[in-house]
């Protein structure tokens, strides 16, 4: 039983990697960018959120609508004020220059809100739980995985169902036509960057609520989202998804057989699954 | 060489001035000891470790198109290294230091195995997962002091020179020396026929496979050049720290934030590049260090803005505008009697 629990647990914490990944997923279908300052664009939302709801005394969850529109915002432009101009051939400009703002994030947040461990409370949300058939599940992980889901499906809806999933489509797949056929490339990073931060603001909220949070954190929750997209295979949301659930389950399965081995297990299982199937379970674009 | 009134030549005469110039900074470099307050001693051996990280990195991104962010991965695998053999294998720790530079070029190769899979940018992330197994790893091992780490017993500081004063100079010599011969060995890499290789690689990849140059293996080459060398500078550093624990011999930011800043500004793919940038980078430390996370925000600052506006470096700059080479490493084609062409 312990071990189903585990394996439940897992499978919960994959919705909040999945969340960490689809921004990460997102961009690269778009725009071929790799985003280094995207763990650090989550901690930032979380301690957006731990503004607003210190200085509202909203809850969290409700404070996602001042956060999300701020992220996407910063978003559009953030890639139409910098990251645009990085983008091309070379691989070593947005590489570097994310590399760069990752640096200014996190010591700009050190400056701000000072390295102490910070947290989101959510009230009685954070220990509420459901018995499921001898289980206790947490309602936090429940929900979260439930936006995740929801998350994924809106952005695989946007893509393939609006005119703005179309033009997303198009200079994914060739720029130059695409700018010819009367769509503004610039324009469209732009909202690309702008969806992906709203994503990633909900992200941060989640990550707030469930776990304490610094600025260093940022790191490793991008190499979580980093690990989830190529477990699932590059430009596949719901492989990203399936990715995450991957890494959750491994996480929690390694913390059963030691506590110490938690992050190593997903580390050595995303090493595995690159060994044996490179571009993923269930890929989609070749990278 | 002359041939049909041209005469191809590698060195010029800044190359030349350059070389004295050169050996005339090391001859006095190699005296500091006699000169330089301990302080300065040991400002000097961090800018000399820090320049040979620097050198290795533009080797990987510069050349050979390999950006990590995980070469830190290396740097504490070598530092450990210099402990573990020295507290458990009864090694000399000068033996113990070249011992960790091959050790690292044969863990870095089922590394690179796996890693090479990923292209560009998701190399680089997958780098960085690399070294955070690393991390973890010697955090689980309890003999090396598990997550809080371990210091180097003094019977092993002692066996490196009787007194302070010369395990100081010790010290600060093979910092020298480390840096000394990267440079030299990135300098004869480069104008060897891998290097020539690599920098075809770098210039047009595609363009260099069709010429049968094996893209994959000259990569692999330089990976695990660039491993072993930093598994010896590595270890170099916590010779001079005498105290080791996974967070500090990981760390992202001591040893690649830092090290791509110093390279970017200084100038990518030129070998003088990692230099100037190095004595950029510790006169901006020494002057701006006391605004601590400012500082670091500022460094964040100008690198981006010289990769977007010149991303060639300072040293790119002053090398178009100057037409400037100190390591010859092309060859230049020169008219030598106008009369026969």
């Amino acid at each position: 039983m312990e071990w189903i629990n585990a394996l439940v647990q897992g499978i919960l914490l994959g919705g909040l990697y999945a969340l960490f990944a689809a921004g990460l997923s997102l961009i690269f279908g778009v725009m071929r960018l790799v985003n280094i300052a995207h763990g650090d664009l989550i901690v930032l939302a979380a301690f957006l959120g731990l503004t607003v709801t210190t200085a509202t005394g909203m809850h969290p969850l409700l404070a996602l609508i001042v956060v999300v529109p701020l992220m996407a915002g910063l978003g559009y432009a953030l890639q139409r004020g910098l990251l645009n101009q990085t983008l091309g051939d070379d691989i070593l400009p947005p590489l570097l220059v994310t590399f760069g703002l990752s640096v200014i994030l996190q010591n700009g947040l050190l400056e701000i809100y000072s390295a102490d461990p910070q947290k989101l409370s959510a009230g009685g949300l954070e220990t509420a739980s459901l018995p499921v058939g001898g289980l206790s599940l947490g309602v936090l992980p429940l929900l979260t995985f439930a936006i995740a889901v929801l998350v994924i499906w809106g952005l695989q809806w946007t893509f393939y169902h609006t005119s703005l999933g179309r033009s997303f489509r198009a200079v994914s797949d060739n720029q130059d036509i695409a700018q010819l056929m009367g769509i503004n490339r610039r324009h469209v990073f732009g909202l690309a960057m702008a969806l992906a931060l709203a994503v990633t603001a909900v992200a941060g909220i989640l990550l707030g609520i469930r776990t304490s949070f610094d600025p260093s954190v940022g790191g490793g929750r991008l190499i979580f989202g980093f690990e989830a997209v190529i477990i699932g295979g590059l430009g596949n949301l719901w492989g990203t998804l399936a990715g995450g659930v991957i890494l959750g389950v491994a996480q929690t399965i390694g913390a059963k057989i030691d506590p110490g081995w938690q992050i190593l297990a997903g580390h050595i299982v995303f090493l595995l699954i690159l060994a044996v199937r490179p571009n993923g379970l269930f890929p989609r674009i070749a990278a | 060489m002359i041939v049909n009134g041209y005469s191809v030549t590698r060195a010029t005469p800044a190359a030349r001035v350059a070389a004295m110039l050169g050996a005339i900074v090391l001859a006095i470099l190699i005296a500091a000891p006699w000169w330089a307050g301990r302080a300065d001693l040991r400002l000097l051996g961090e800018l000399f470790l820090y320049l040979s990280l620097a050198s290795l990195w533009n080797l990987m991104a510069g050349y050979a198109g390999l950006v990590s962010v995980g070469q830190q991965a290396y740097v504490g695998f070598g530092g450990y290294m210099l402990f573990a053999l020295t507290m458990f294998a009864g090694l000399p720790p000068v033996v113990a230091i070249a011992a960790a530079g091959v050790l690292g070029a044969l863990i870095s190769v089922p590394v690179a195995a796996l890693i090479f899979r990923l292209r560009g940018a998701y190399f680089a992330i997958g780098t960085w997962v690399m070294a955070e197994v690393f991390r973890l790893s010697f955090a689980q091992i309890s003999a090396l002091g598990g997550g809080s780490g371990s210091s180097l017993p003094v019977g092993i500081v002692k066996s490196l020179a009787a007194s302070r004063q010369s395990r100081e100079w010790l010290a600060y010599w093979l910092a020298l020396g480390a840096a000394v011969s990267v440079i030299l060995v990135v300098y004869l890499f480069l104008r060897s026929r891998k290097g020539l290789a690599l920098t075809a690689i770098r210039d047009n990849e595609m363009a260099a496979g069709s010429l049968g140059i094996d893209i994959w293996r000259t990569k692999f080459a330089v990976y695990v050049l660039t491993a072993a060398l930093t598994s010896i500078v590595g270890a170099l550093i916590f010779l001079q720290k005498l105290r080791i624990s996974p967070d500090a011999a990981f760390s992202v930011n001591d040893w690649t934030a830092f090290v791509i800043f110093i390279v970017v500004i200084g100038g990518i793919g030129t070998i003088e590049g990692p230099i100037i940038g190095t004595l950029i980078f510790f006169a901006l430390r020494e002057t701006l260090a006391d605004l601590g996370t400012i500082y670091l925000m500022v460094l964040g600052v100008v690198a981006i803005v010289v990769m977007l506006k010149a991303p060639r470096g300072v040293w790119g700059y002053i090398r178009d505008r100057f037409d400037l080479n100190l390591f010859p490493l092309g060859y230049r084609v020169s008219r030598t009697d106008p009369k026969e062409s």
